[in-house]
């Protein structure tokens, strides 16, 4: 196709133009983090040199270390059972013939476009009547429940594509259901099952409206319950809320930078459902 | 099992047996060896487990307190319907649906458009770098909502970015508080979720255009279309499905907004912002309206249901 120098120039000038509108906002978050703390500028100038010690700051008198322990702790509890359990269901549904799959299928799709707000009020009472409000049960569990919903979908998927003649020859080689399932597909289907974790991680590590309502006492704060409570005691102590933005943030971020194909794959599929 | 086998086996009548049992015996009869049977429940049974009891259970239950008056304390009294009604009759409940409504318009529809008019651009030729640019115009999509709220926050302040650039280009006479501004509140907030969601679009309609045929264009240009014409005959056809998934997943993320909401606005100036989402919590857990709150929830639910399928079936009309 032939196109002209001008086009070539607009082209790139547009991309770039909204490439910017994109990092403005990330870069203003940065550059307060970075800026000293007397300074009360928001950001969008370059700070007089990095002041790392703001991290240090919302560490320790931020209590973000606290906070990132909590979400470290529900994060690789729910992506590791919600990958596990969402594994096993998945396998049963794009692999096994039962009477009911297709119906208790069409249950876990819906479960996928439940929104939250219509399932918190009766969880919280539930768990509070459980004495499970203000541990770390009550985000973990649910969690793992919504988390299901879309891992059993995904995986789903990968079964029914993955190799019919794979699974018999596992099967002729005296293979059960079980370790065909470990020993063949688990290990072929490793590219599906990272876009499981990854998806998973993001949605656990950012949520906020569980934590909001399910978690009382400071130590149990996730990083985003904690960013929020921060702003609200501390709205004039910009840098180390800057800080601790970069410090709720930089986890994802980082594991989108080295898998952001991953990412990008898992949640535009949210939406194509049959 | 091969193709043909469960061919067969599906064309087979089912007449044979009369009884529920008899039927399912016979349907496990016709496995083909060595095919698993019932011990699919078992795999499927522990998820199964998990989310009957953290999201089926809650949302019958959700549905059920919508029917009750209770403030969360003492006894809840029967109203049935009642709070289903007051969503369409009471305008502090109509208010923040429409706030939502409004909203879309900048979650979905704008990005949409955004999206479409640089695909169409850039759909013309080859692009370098396009790793690097799809990372970059992603990034919104990953960062956790509260972090994206509170950079806005700075963004709309009195002394913030915007207001800067206003004075920048000599339109300082209209700074304000945009975000405690009663009639500019709610398209902040708005503009936040088009920054958010513009290059999700993008990515999707760039990827999409990339599989469109060249010799559509090519057989366009012979026949004298120009870009525009090019834009409505090939382009926007032929990017029917990324749109419907475009359109699916900015629409729920629009009336899923809570985050952001929360902490930007915290639903203020007076109710201006103040969405759906947003009412669900703060009648729930702050003010004592378990059972409304619940019907708003419910409500919610059905419209993301009804979305969900609807441009479902737009992308099937195209199959």
């Amino acid at each position: 196709m032939i196109t002209s120098r001008t086009d070539r120039v607009v082209t790139y000038a547009i991309l770039v133009f909204f490439t910017v509108i994109a990092l403005v906002p990330v870069l203003g978050i940065l550059s307060t983090a970075f800026a000293s703390q007397a300074s009360l500028n928001t950001g969008f100038s370059l700070p007089d040199g990095l002041h790392w010690s703001n991290f240090v700051d919302a560490w320790q008198r931020g209590h973000f270390g606290t906070y990132l322990r909590s979400s470290v702790l529900v994060t690789v509890v729910v992506v590791v059972a919600s990958a596990a359990l969402s594994t096993l269901a998945a396998y049963a549904f794009g692999t096994m013939r039962f009477p009911g799959s297709t119906m208790l299928f069409y249950v876990f799709l819906i479960g996928l476009t439940l929104p939250e707000e219509a399932l918190v009020i009766p969880l919280y009472y539930d768990l509070r009547g459980a004495g499970l409000t203000d541990t770390y049960w009550a985000l973990i569990l649910p969690q793992t429940a919504q988390s299901i919903a879309f891992g059993t979908f995904w995986m789903r998927t990968y079964f029914l594509g993955a190799s019919r003649s794979m699974v018999e020859a596992a099967r002729i080689d005296g293979c059960s259901s079980w370790t065909t399932l470990w020993r063949v597909l688990v290990p072929v289907g490793r590219p599906a099952i990272t876009t499981m974790v990854v998806i998973t991680f993001m949605w656990t590590w950012n949520e906020f409206l569980l934590a909001l309502v399910m978690v009382t006492s400071e130590s149990r704060r996730t990083v985003p319950l904690g960013l929020v409570f921060f702003q609200g005691q501390h709205s004039s102590d910009i840098s180390l809320l800057a800080a601790g933005a970069v410090l709720v943030a930089l986890p994802v971020v980082l594991v989108y930078i080295a898998l952001q194909r991953k990412f990008i794959e898992g949640m535009l599929s949210g939406a194509v459902k049959e | 099992m091969t193709q043909a086998v469960r061919e067969a086996q599906r064309s087979e009548p089912v007449v044979r047996s009369r009884s529920r049992l008899g039927r399912l015996r016979s349907l496990y009869a016709r496995r083909a060896p060595g095919e698993p049977r019932a011990v699919g429940y078992l795999y499927v049974l522990p998820a199964l487990a998990v989310f009957s009891l953290f999201i089926l259970v809650p949302f019958f239950q959700s549905i059920w307190y919508s029917l009750f008056n209770w403030d969360g304390l003492t006894p809840a009294t029967w109203v049935g319907l009642d709070n289903y009604t007051a969503l369409f009759t009471d305008p502090s409940l109509r208010g923040p649906f429409v706030h939502a409504l409004i909203l879309l318009l900048f979650y979905a529809l704008l990005p949409i458009v955004i999206g479409l008019l640089i695909a169409a651009t850039l759909s013309r030729m080859r692009i370098r770098g396009m790793t690097f640019f799809r990372t970059v115009l992603f990034l919104p999509q990953v960062l956790a909502m509260v972090v994206v709220a509170l950079a806005w926050r700075w963004i709309f302040a009195p002394d913030g970015l915007f207001n800067a650039g206003l004075s920048a280009v000599g339109l300082g006479g209209i700074t304000r508080p945009w975000l405690g501004d009663f009639t500019f509140a709610l398209p902040a907030v708005g503009i936040v979720g088009t920054w958010v969601e513009f290059g999700l679009c993008m990515v999707l309609f760039l990827a999409g255009c990339q599989r469109i045929p060249r010799e559509l264009y090519e057989a366009a240009r012979l026949d004298g279309a120009g870009a525009v014409r090019e834009f409505f005959a090939v382009t926007l056809p032929e990017l029917r499905p990324q749109i419907a998934v475009a359109a699916t997943l900015t629409i729920v993320a629009g009336l899923r907004n809570f985050d952001l909401i929360y902490v930007t606005t915290g639903g203020g100036p007076g109710d201006a912002t103040s969405v759906p989402a947003y009412e669900v919590y703060h009648r729930a857990f702050e003010v004592g309206q378990v059972g409304g709150a619940a019907a708003i929830g419910i409500a919610l639910a059905i419209l993301i249901f009804v979305v969900t399928v609807v441009v479902s079936r737009l992308i099937e009309g195209r199959r």
